[in-house]
């Protein structure tokens, strides 16, 4: 396993803390009370969403026609009402007033049929690019090399998996439509405005600049507070998740009022805070509110002044109060969607991030695939080091024949695992080469050496899906009395039969309804079903009862049968019945030898053994 | 959700002042197209511009009214909303700091984390959004249908037919779409699950070849969320338009009826105007009402969790009885114990257990997983509490003692070994906040602990990330068991606690415990048979009850489980060869 550095741990374990997100239908929500992440390079993000909606070309023009008619439409409704009031209902024109109703009958109706086709098919075009993103992602990720998993921590990109894409989701669904949309009705209500009256227009419009200034003042007051309630929610979230998580510990140690001091510190700098941000976000809506009233009153006042004059009817008027609702509403929803896009764009940024991550090394153009192997392991003067500087592995040299059994001995970080992750090539050496009877791993094709390679964790990872199908995963087409087979010769059939619904029983996401022990023989069964030719055993160290114990053993034996096999051994019995012990101490090979051999040689391993026996006698 | 009010009570006065400048707000909101009615009626009508000029400055001065209003609403509400979510979160976090262990068993921590993180933000947003929208709607709404009906009731007959359409079709909307939503989050977390999957399985995925196999499961998954979230998001894709419609449609009944009423003179055109302005506002605040529907049923679900939390009865605390007698020797006794998990069925986890340690004696604890090994530790500094019999510390039923001198004078090291934000200093120090940097060092020592922690750049003072991520497993723990050991406490027990680290540090951990044991009585639980044959004492657990005891020679002697175990993990070569 890789090392990672201190310093990016701390600050991505950070990131995720503040990013914890609710079940339940948590979409949306109050725009005006979102951070806002701002995007590095928002341009070339934009530009590479493009791509993805251009796939979609035919139904992003419909849509984009259906937002010009429907919006258009919709512009037209306070003109009539003009018309309505000046040529139809002041002169009594009855006739004339029923001809206008059915106009703006079938108008409206039209109009709400063109909004909602095109949300329809916006809908249909965003969840497609969604889901292409969300495919193109995954399968991105089966291409990056193990390096990658290893230095991030799964939280963190978890949280990008599914966070940012459900956000650019949202985005693409509402926002892209609503900003078109608003833009029209914008420019529409002001070609109106100035067509009915362009005096009146000048004068309703003296809010406009009023209301920009304030609003960017406002912004920037929001963002700042925003910033600063953000950081000390995340300190909070921080601390409430380490503290829960390990509530168990606080407890042994008394430390609940310590902690309860430190949160409720947190917890007031959160509260100032947050005080702070949500005044700021909130008065915008008063403002406007007031805004609107004003511009109201103006164009009463003035209007009013301006029909005596005679320059225009009471009709204008009434037109003007709506087109000039209907051109402050979107400039509010404008800011509003504004920073739902620059969040979109940032997380666009992350999810592009991922896409550019360099993927595992390709196979060489002359990789082959071997189809038979006799299981000659070689690894000659082979170094590796995960960081620069920090070399794990020095010049190890080590020779296997077909069929022997090496177990892999010494200190916890000495480099056992890393032996074995060079082996499957989840990395590559640095320096040296490792060779398969003679051939070079790095000219085998990838794939085709891991399918040669079976390999048992000592984590067992077991996928929530049913029995039957985790022992399959060895060996996908496998029928289902190998897959029983497999599971005898692990031993596991028994309390499999005796699991509430037998091999079809579906795991837990956690597991929790199987033990460790009984994992790690559905673990062994789907690598005796794989049936591979060199196998790599990273023994449990604990957390199993003695019966399973002896059964994991058993199983491990039908398991080795006939295969070179690589342990790294924590159980002495393992150990002595190796072929060959590799003793492993700072990166290097220091002793080598049967059991026998070894304690005969006093050294490190003599060490080992005396301090694990020395006073079984006493 | 109701319940949760409550802590809205020491802000009533704020709280309250929100909703009523609100109302300021709302009035002024309403008065507006009145006076322009009055405008067009009188000041057009009969050419009086004076009149116009006063009434414009009139509707001015209300709307600066109103922004005072909205202004100190805004205040208001978010100094209650935000003192509300803090109480509200100390409240919890006091409250699962209270908790005891069968407490903890109910709630995953990581739900815990989420109802103390989220919910409360989302309960604190409604409670902002009550003070603000909750109430601007309806009273717009209201206030609306009453200057409507002033004006003209007859007209104001419209909104008869179109309220109830607007509420029916968006009731319709909302009822059809909640099951869809949580269809959607069904299949997302489903996507989820699969790639947090692929996450964590990644090696078993590669070594394994399976990647093809992976991207189907997960097409499968991401297809079926697709589907179901174009279904649910058309649903409420036709909300929006229809209430344009709706509204559109109003506008023109309303220009058709006002306009025969014009016309024979029992209404003025000014007042048509205004009645169009009213109705706008009571449908558009309609539609606010349904969107606070929606926000609510959301929160209602954070509330009802919150509630869960709250609720929850602390089952283990000090006992009145409880005296201030502190153990010094750390002398246990367990007298015919039983213990059953609360929401656990059938055979209880221990049965009559009896057994004794004396003071500075180290008593091992072997047995399979589920026998009871943990359990019957925890019992001892009342992480969890008897189902009958009692504990003795010292010739006094632990019951009897202060819950913190209890668990200060026993020292615990639990399977889960973790650690927090903080330097390692700081980490180990929780044993004991007043311990010099040589005491520090000395039980850094004795757990095999000291070498590694001086080989960090910044020693002692090295940061640790959240949950100790830039440490191996076998250090964390090493760390842990130094952190236990600071504490000096008369009674030390090991939970399976060197399990990751490996055999050599292993015994020498147990050889400078073995020096310092004189004064403290050790409890140790361990898998491998090497960790627990140089006891004082050997209890051999199985399914709950002690089936043999002894020293390990009397039990390699004497008892057959023992025995099995032992050859299981040495094999008979050893035991001959010793």
């Amino acid at each position: 396993m890789a090392k990672n550095s201190p310093e990016e741990n701390q600050s991505n374990q950070r990131q995720t803390s503040t990013s914890v997100r609710p079940g339940g239908l948590g979409r949306g929500g109050l725009g005006m009370g979102m951070p806002v992440v701002k995007a590095q390079n928002p341009k070339q993000t934009l530009k590479r969403l493009w791509h993805y909606m251009i796939q979609e070309a035919k139904t992003l023009a419909v849509v984009f026609a259906l937002v010009v008619v429907g919006t258009v439409l919709m512009l037209t409704g306070p003109y009539f009402i003009g018309v309505a009031i000046d040529r139809y209902i002041t002169p009594g024109d009855f006739p004339g007033l029923l001809r206008l109703s059915a106009l703006m009958l079938s108008i409206f109706v039209v109009s709400a049929l063109c909004t909602w086709l095109q949300n329809y098919y916006m809908i249909g075009l965003s969840q497609k690019i969604i889901a292409q993103m969300r495919k193109d992602l995954f399968a991105k990720l089966h291409t990056l090399p193990l390096r990658f998993f290893d230095s991030k921590p799964h939280g963190e990109l978890m949280s990008r998996l599914t966070n940012d894409i459900e956000n650019i989701s949202n985005t693409l669904n509402s926002s892209t439509t609503q900003v078109f949309a608003s833009i029209i009705a914008i420019m529409g209500a002001f070609a109106m405005m100035i067509y009915l009256s362009p005096l009146l227009t000048i004068f309703s419009l003296f809010t406009i600049p009023i209301m920009i200034v304030a609003t960017k003042k406002i912004a920037k007051g929001t963002r700042t507070y925003f910033a600063a309630q953000q950081k000390n929610l995340g300190d909070l979230n921080g601390l409430i998740e380490e503290t829960i998580s390990g509530q168990r510990v606080v407890k042994v140690f008394c430390r609940e009022e310590t902690l309860i001091r430190q949160f409720n510190q947190d917890n007031l700098k959160l509260k100032e805070a947050g005080i702070k941000a949500q005044i700021y976000s909130g008065i915008i809506m008063p403002f406007m509110n007031v805004l609107n009233n004003l511009s109201f009153a103006i164009l009463a006042g003035f209007g009013g002044w301006l029909v005596i004059q005679g320059a225009i009817t009471v009709g204008v008027i009434a037109s003007f109060i709506s087109y000039s609702r209907q051109f402050t509403r979107p400039v509010n929803e404008l800011a509003n969607q504004f920073n739902m896009v620059q969040s979109a764009i940032a997380g666009a940024e992350r999810f592009f991030e991922i896409m550019d991550e360099a993927p595992e090394t390709k196979d060489a153009p002359n990789a082959v695939a071997l189809k038979e192997i006799g299981g000659n392991v070689d690894f000659t003067d082979v170094s590796f080091s995960y960081m620069l500087d920090t070399p794990v592995l020095k010049h190890v040299d080590l020779h296997v024949t077909s069929g022997q059994t090496i177990a892999l001995v010494g200190p916890t970080g000495a480099g056992k695992t890393t032996i074995i992750n060079l082996l499957t090539r989840f990395y590559e050496i640095n320096q040296g080469s490792i060779t398969i009877d003679g051939k070079n791993i790095q000219d085998i094709a990838r794939n085709n050496l891991r399918q040669l390679l079976g390999i048992v964790l000592q984590d067992t990872f077991l996928f929530s899906e049913s029995v039957r199908e985790n022992i399959r995963y060895g060996k996908l087409e496998a029928t289902d009395e190998q897959v029983e087979a497999a599971a005898k010769l692990a031993n596991a059939d028994t309390f499999i039969r005796r699991l509430p619904e037998g091999y079809d029983t579906v795991l837990t996401e956690d597991g929790g309804n199987l033990s460790q022990g009984q994992r790690q023989l559905i673990a062994i069964a789907r690598a005796l079903l794989a049936d591979p030719a060199i196998l790599i055993l990273d023994e449990a160290t604990s957390s199993v009862d003695t019966r399973t114990e002896i059964h994991i053993q058993e199983a491990m034996l039908h398991l080795m049968q006939g295969r070179t096999s690589f342990v790294i051994a924590h159980r002495l019995s393992t150990v002595r019945d190796a072929d060959t012990i590799v003793v492993i101490n700072d990166g290097e090979i220091i002793e080598q030898g049967t059991h026998e051999e070894l304690l005969a040689q006093q050294g490190f391993y003599h060490q080992l053994y005396i301090n694990q026996f020395s006073r079984q006698t006493a | 959700m109701i319940k949760l009010f409550a802590f809205l009570k020491p802000y009533w006065k704020v709280a309250l002042l929100a909703p009523l400048l609100m109302l300021v707000e709302v009035i002024t909101d309403l008065y507006q197209p009145l006076l322009m009615a009055s405008i067009i009626d009188q000041g057009i009508a009969q050419g009086d511009v004076s009149f116009i000029i006063q009434t414009g400055i009139k509707m001015i001065g209300i709307a600066v009214i109103g922004m005072v209003g909205g202004f100190g609403c805004t205040i208001a509400a978010s100094i209650a909303a935000q003192s509300f979510g803090a109480d509200l979160r100390t409240e919890l976090f006091t409250r699962v700091q209270s908790f005891s262990f069968t407490n903890l068993d109910k709630f995953k921590s990581s739900s815990l984390i989420t109802r103390l993180t989220n919910d409360v933000t989302q309960v604190q947003n409604i409670v902002l959004m009550s003070l603000r929208m909750m109430v601007r709607a309806p009273l717009l709404c209201i206030g609306g249908i009453i200057m409507t009906v002033r004006i003209n009731p007859q007209l104001a007959a419209i909104l008869l037919v179109a309220i109830p359409v607007l509420v029916i079709a968006m009731g319709f909307i909302i009822k059809a779409g909640y099951p869809l939503f949580s269809i959607v989050q069904q299949r997302l977390d489903r996507v989820n699950n699969v790639m947090q999957e692929n996450l964590a399985g990644v090696r078993i995925i590669k070594a394994f070849v399976r990647g093809d196999q992976e991207k189907k499961r997960f097409a499968k998954a991401n297809a079926d969320l697709m589907e179901i979230t174009m279904k649910a998001s058309r649903l409420v894709a036709l909300a929006m338009p229809l209430i344009m419609l709706i509204m559109n449609l109003s506008i023109v009944a309303v220009l058709w009826f006002g306009g025969i009423q014009v016309n024979a003179g029992t209404m003025q055109v000014g007042q048509v105007i205004a009645f169009i302005n009213y109705m706008t506002q009571i449908l558009f605040s309609l539609m606010m009402v349904a969107f606070i529907f929606i926000m609510i049923s959301r929160a209602k679900a954070s509330a009802d969790r919150i509630c869960e939390v709250i609720e929850t009865q602390v089952d283990i605390e000090d006992s009145p009885l409880a005296t201030d007698f502190k153990p010094e020797a750390g002398h246990v006794v367990f007298d015919n114990v039983s213990f059953q998990y609360a929401e656990a069925q059938g055979d209880p986890v221990l049965k009559n257990i009896s057994f004794s340690a004396n003071p500075g004696e180290t008593v091992a604890i072997l047995g399979g997983t589920g026998s009871g090994k943990t359990t019957l530790v925890s019992l001892i500094p009342r992480l969890y509490d008897v189902t009958a019999g009692r504990i003795l510390l010292d010739n006094q039923d632990i019951r009897h003692i202060k819950l913190q001198t209890l668990r200060q004078a026993v020292s615990i090291v639990l399977q889960d070994s973790r650690l927090f934000t903080g330097t390692i200093g700081d980490n180990i120090r929780w044993g004991d906040e007043e311990a010099t940097d040589s005491e520090l060092r000395q039980t850094a020592e004795m757990a095999q602990a000291h070498e590694f922690i001086t080989k960090f750049q910044k020693g002692y003072n090295t940061m640790l990330g959240q949950r100790g991520v830039n440490v191996s497993g076998g250090q964390k723990q090493r760390i842990s068991i130094a952190r236990a050991l600071l504490k000096r406490p008369c009674i030390l027990i090991l939970d399976d606690s060197t399990s990751a680290v490996d055999l050599g540090t292993e015994a020498r951990i147990q050889q400078a415990l073995q020096a310092r044991k004189s004064n403290t009585t050790t409890f140790v639980i361990a898998q491998r048979i090497t960790s627990v044959m140089h006891a004082d004492k050997i209890l051999v657990l199985d399914d709950g009850a002690i089936v043999a005891s002894g020293t390990h020679q009397q039990l390699l002697n004497t008892s057959p489980i023992y025995q099995d175990i032992y050859q299981s993990q040495l094999g008979e070569e050893d035991v001959i060869n010793g």
